[in-house]
């Protein structure tokens, strides 16, 4: 015998809904002028920046609103957030020395 | 009687003092974001790594559209990845990538939505988009393996190496695209993704059954539907990232 739960449905929250749509199309607008960037504009560290901004926009939309961190306790958001230092570390030392060996190779 | 009121004095004033949830998270949540922390820690480590290798290879220097694959310098990738399915022999430079990217970001969209639905206790609304959600996953894994079987089988120029063999393809010892470190990259970056990926859908299609099944209407929540969202979209965020650095920069 299956055991029947009742379950009280709430009605579809349109605002909420309305406003997730709105991020995805932003996501893909960002994305439409990334790659409209990577084909008009020279290859450089300008353009490289542009990329590395828009894609800082992209994941800030992913994490705060589809992850929803933006609106959980302000202590959680810190423990996520502030560990990603050390990312920060990696890259500066790891370019530098990648850029050492280029100057001692060639 | 004095006792417990200064205890509830302690609750009201200090967060950290017991009793309360100070992050205001169910422990499976914390665990699955402090999981997360960690996975982006494994990814920042592979793509800086690819960082790093690409500063200790010479930059090519000659204009965009002159740009031949060589062993000497790090390729470009835009002129790498540049293959459509269907269109055999057409320069479509990273359209295919570009569609991956959207199928990702519309799964992450019918994820949040089916996260959504779980929070009004819609069985009906919460399978529709969690089964869109598996289908966006199988359909980005799909176009993975055909650019990853185009990566490996290779033009029918190929490259020319310095001692007159032309290498089609690609493989770990040697590739038709530049350097052999950029071919393990490809592998090693975009095939972690991919297990990734496999492992969301795996996730979602358990997730999916439980909905089906009744298990969440009968526990009284949908929390863990809202826990695999969060690994979803996390591997929608990496897909973000590995996109930048590897396909456009």
């Amino acid at each position: 015998m299956e055991q029947v739960v009742a379950v009280e449905v709430k009605p579809v929250d349109k605002k909420k809904v309305k406003k997730l749509w709105k991020i995805a199309l932003i996501l893909g607008i960002v994305t439409l002028i990334e790659f409209v960037m990577a084909f008009t504009l020279p290859r450089g560290y300008l353009l490289y920046a542009g990329f590395i901004g828009l894609t800082i926009v992209k994941a800030f939309y992913i994490v705060s609103e589809f992850m929803h961190l933006k609106h959980e306790a302000k202590a959680l958001i810190w423990s996520i957030l502030l560990p990603t230092i050390f990312v920060i570390w990696l890259i500066i030392a790891l370019l530098a020395e990648g850029g050492s060996i280029l100057n001692a190779l060639y | 009687m004095e006792v417990t009121a200064s205890i509830e004095k302690e609750r009201k004033t200090n967060l950290w003092g017991g009793g309360t949830s100070p992050l205001k998270a169910s422990y499976g949540k914390i665990m699955m974001w402090f999981f997360l922390l960690s996975d982006a820690f494994t990814f920042s480590g592979l793509l800086i790594t690819y960082g790093f290798l690409r500063y200790s290879y010479p930059a090519y220097t000659g204009p965009v559209s002159a740009f031949k694959p060589s062993a000497e310098y790090w390729p470009i990738p835009e002129k790498i990845f540049d293959a459509v399915p269907f269109l055999h022999g057409v320069h479509l430079p990273l359209l295919f990538v570009g569609i991956m990217t959207f199928i990702l970001i519309l799964s992450s969209v019918t994820m949040v939505l089916a996260v959504e639905a779980g929070q009004r206790m819609d069985r009906k609304d919460v399978t529709k988009w969690m089964l869109w959600t598996i289908v966006g996953g199988v359909a980005f894994l799909g176009c993975q393996a055909w650019e990853w079987s185009h990566f490996i089988t290779g033009t029918e120029e190929g490259m020319a190496l310095s001692n007159g063999i032309i290498v089609h393809g690609a493989n770990l010892q040697i590739n038709e695209y530049g350097p052999p470190l950029f071919a393990s990259l490809f592998f090693f970056i975009t095939g972690f993704h991919g297990t990734h990926v496999a492992s969301g859908i795996l996730l979602n299609v358990i997730i999916f059954y439980n909905v089906v099944v009744g298990t969440y209407d009968k526990r009284g929540h949908y929390e863990m539907v809202e826990k695999v969202g969060l690994y979803w979209h996390f591997v929608d965020l990496v897909w973000v990232f590995v996109f930048t650095f590897f396909y456009l920069i």
